[in-house]
């Protein structure tokens, strides 16, 4: 009952935000931002093409790369900081004020060390996941209640039961948080990194048609970016708030 | 100076200072990365020359009014949904999913709608700031202990006092953390927008350094966004575990 | 006419109250209260005591004006209390209403700064009040570096500075542990006897409504009505060590006698619930 209700309210939201859309079209006009209906239509010509396949595989390649370090990265200096009391203490407020940094003031730096390659992307969506994920894991591991381990202990629990049958479990859902976070921030990155300087990938595609005037590709491409990022969320949020359910 | 922060200091000052040594011995080309002493030199050389005053003022004083209108607007919309909880219910999926989504690849759209001026760039910051003001709000409105309201029954207070003597000051620490993120989520946004395109600001001057070879200049100026962003993020810090304190409230 | 004098003064009175909360969301409404019948005498000290849940939290909101009575009167110094709190009625409420923002003297202050009383009067009266009440030294601390029982004490400090006629105290020694709770007790006679008020304390330990009270009200499982009223007949400068007199035995029993039988029905509403 509740989940028709939510499903009836999502509807209504996207309803709603259709409805601003042709408004706003209506205001402003085609040349400058085309109706929802033309961009159905461009964008079912446009997906299955190969140039829309190409960038959008560019774009995955990077992603899939600075997500697969940022997780690494993050999980590791998280587990870490939050096993070693004095590095998290000493290391946090470096990672959370690199957090608020707007790293694309670094990004100049990144583009001199690798140019305009793959790399340079990877890199740079990598250093926008990174911190959420190590951050949320350090808290996840620092937060495990004392008596979790004093009963692992009474349990005479070797040191690897220790870990994965009770700190495992008991961080996992925050971990998930974190990561899921750090999904997003990771797309940010490497999006950021293709509008600012690359010559393919989807965020390339938006700036580009923004330069020759093409409306409708620059909404297109945006408007299947957000659908992209906006359901990979859910199904992560979906992963997550099973995980937290079963703690 | 306790123990942790001389030792957090001592990381960072040994990471600038290997930095350094790397940069003068060579070991990393004058071309990508210059050692920070240069870069501090660049950077006094820009205040005091006042040449880029104009663009350091514009880019601050767009974020500023960013965060403003994202905070004031943010917290008025707080209020108003709290007070209609199916007009909650009903945006909760939205408010849920919002940071999801990259706002910032609207930039492009804003542009073609508003044109290359200083409107999308604000726009696109309150954009991103302002939900989370929303959100914080509306969970500072719910953690403020119902026996307030009774207390402020018995004192006979309207609904209006009630509402600014009694629950405004109790929301006031989710409030303020609000803030904090509308100010990062502000600056980050406007920051990122003047990289890509923009008029004019800091970092439109920055990326035109990078596309001019002007690595002393380039990063002079991004020596002085860190510093900012560094400096405004401690000093808010800061007041945030006062006041946490001093209500009692832990925080790490 | 009778002899007036000698009867003691109505302070407030509930006649044929009851409460009934609403039915929501599909489910029937719940008698919550009643039909109650009280009335307090002038500066006397009334407990209530009653399994939880029969409502004698709601009996005090009833009282104070915060809930609607569902039928009956609710009379305070001869006049009907409706709709908002009258002016003279204190209460103290059991969770820690203290405002974390305000120092403890800022919150002492509190209702006086609202009356637009001048502020060395303000000063004046809250001053005398947190000396009388102990906490002089913390007056410029914040409540989160306090102890819960200080922080109640600050709450009844807020109360006691505006001089109400009647106060109410919902549990509010619910939170504390046994040992503060006693050592509250006799800090209540204190301000009891200075006060001159008419105390109404709800509580669920008897042998606290027994040293302290006048009249103690025994009531039933939901919905609460008064089994009995038991008088204890203790002198007006009574303090804890009341407890050795012999009679607080026989008070405490005849409470328990009435009671027992009514915890159990609450128990058992509890148990059928949970299946």
């Amino acid at each position: 009952m509740t989940l028709t209700k939510r499903t009836l309210d999502t509807l209504i939201i996207v309803a709603a935000l259709l409805v601003m859309w042709q408004t706003l079209h209506m205001a402003v006009g085609a040349t400058a931002l085309p109706a929802p209906g033309s961009t159905l239509a461009y964008l079912a010509k446009f997906v299955p093409s190969a140039r829309f396949l190409q960038n959008a595989l560019a774009t995955l390649e990077s992603f899939f790369y600075a997500l697969i370090v940022s997780y690494a990265l993050g999980l590791s200096i998280g587990v870490w900081m939050g096993a070693h009391r004095l590095s998290g203490a000493v290391g946090e407020p470096i990672l959370i004020s690199l957090y608020t940094l707007p790293k694309i003031t670094l990004y100049p730096v990144v583009l001199l060390i690798f140019g305009l390659s793959m790399s340079g992307r990877v890199t740079f969506g990598a250093m926008h996941g990174v911190l959420p994920v190590a951050l949320m894991t350090m808290n996840a591991i620092r937060n495990i209640p004392p008596v979790y381990l004093k009963s692992a202990r009474t349990m005479h629990l070797s040191k690897r039961q220790t870990v994965l049958t009770v700190l495992l479990p008991a961080t996992l859902p925050e971990v998930a948080s974190g990561l899921r976070i750090g999904f997003t921030l990771t797309l940010l990155g490497v999006l950021l990194a293709e509008m600012f300087a690359a010559k393919q990938g989807l965020g390339f595609l938006i700036i580009n048609a923004m330069h020759l005037l093409q409306a409708e590709e620059m909404v297109t491409v945006t408007v299947v970016l957000f659908v992209f990022a906006a359901l990979a969320n859910s199904v992560l949020l979906w992963m997550e708030h099973r995980l937290h359910r079963r703690v | 100076m306790s123990k942790i922060a001389f030792l957090r200091l001592a990381v960072i000052v040994i990471a600038v200072g290997l930095l350094e040594a790397a940069c003068r011995g060579g070991l990393i080309d004058h071309r990508v990365v210059i050692p920070p002493s240069e870069m501090a030199i660049a950077l006094a050389h820009i205040l005091a020359t006042g040449e880029a005053n104009h663009q350091i003022i514009r880019t601050f004083g767009i974020v500023i009014i960013s965060v403003a209108i994202a905070v004031a607007l943010g917290f008025v919309l707080g209020v108003i949904v709290h007070a209609l909880p199916r007009v909650r219910q009903a945006l909760d999926p939205l408010f849920a999913t919002y940071y999801a989504v990259p706002i910032f690849i609207f930039y492009p759209v804003m542009i073609a709608i508003f044109g290359l001026s200083v409107v999308p760039i604000i726009l696109i910051g309150v954009l991103n700031a302002i939900v989370a003001m929303i959100i914080a709000t509306l969970n500072g409105l719910d953690r403020v202990p119902r026996v307030l309201t009774k207390v402020g029954r018995v004192h006979r207070m309207g609904r209006v006092s009630t509402a600014l003597r009694l629950k405004l000051p109790a929301a006031a620490p989710h409030l303020f953390t609000g803030v904090k993120l509308a100010v990062s989520y502000g600056f980050i946004a406007v920051i990122a927008s003047e990289f890509i395109m923009a008029p004019a600001g800091l970092g439109r001057v920055i990326s035109d350094a990078y596309s001019d070879f002007n690595n002393p200049r380039m990063y002079g100026l991004m020596l002085l966004l860190v510093i900012v962003a560094t400096v405004v993020n401690m000093v808010l810090h800061v007041f945030d575990q006062r006041w946490a304190e001093r209500r009692g409230i832990a925080r790490t | 006419m009778q002899a007036e004098s000698s009867k003691p003064q109505v302070h407030a009175s509930l006649s044929n109250v009851t409460r009934v909360y609403p039915g929501v969301a599909g489910n029937p409404p719940v008698n919550a209260l009643g039909p109650i019948n009280l009335e307090l005498r002038r500066g006397e000290f009334f407990a209530v005591v009653g399994p939880s849940g029969c409502g004698k939290s709601t009996l005090l909101e009833v009282l104070a004006g915060l809930q609607p009575a569902s039928s009956g009167t609710v009379m305070f110094e001869g006049a009907p209390v409706a709709g908002e709190v009258p002016e003279g009625i204190g209460v103290v409420f059991q969770e820690d209403a203290s405002f974390p923002w305000l120092t403890v003297a800022d919150n002492t202050a509190f209702g006086l700064r609202r009356a637009g009383m001048a502020e060395s009067e303000i000063r004046r009266r809250v001053d005398d009040v947190l000396s009388f009440m102990g906490l002089k030294d913390f007056a410029r601390a914040y409540p989160a570096q306090l102890s819960g029982g200080m922080r109640q004490r600050v709450c009844i400090a807020r109360t006691l500075v505006l001089q109400p006629r009647l106060i109410l105290l919902d549990e509010p020694f619910g939170a504390l542990d046994a040992q503060t709770r006693l050592l509250m007790g006799d800090e209540v006679l204190r301000l009891w006897r200075r006060t001159g008020a008419t105390v109404l304390l709800i509580t669920h330990a008897l042998d606290e409504a027994a040293m302290l009270s006048d009249r103690i009200g025994a009531m039933s499982a939901r919905p609460g009505r008064f089994l009995e009223i038991v008088e204890t007949g203790w002198p007006r400068d009574r303090d804890s060590t009341i407890v050795g007199d012999p009679r607080f035995g026989e008070i405490t029993g005849r409470l328990w006698d009435n009671l027992r039988n009514e915890s159990l029905k609450a128990l058992g509403h509890a148990q059928m619930a949970a299946e």
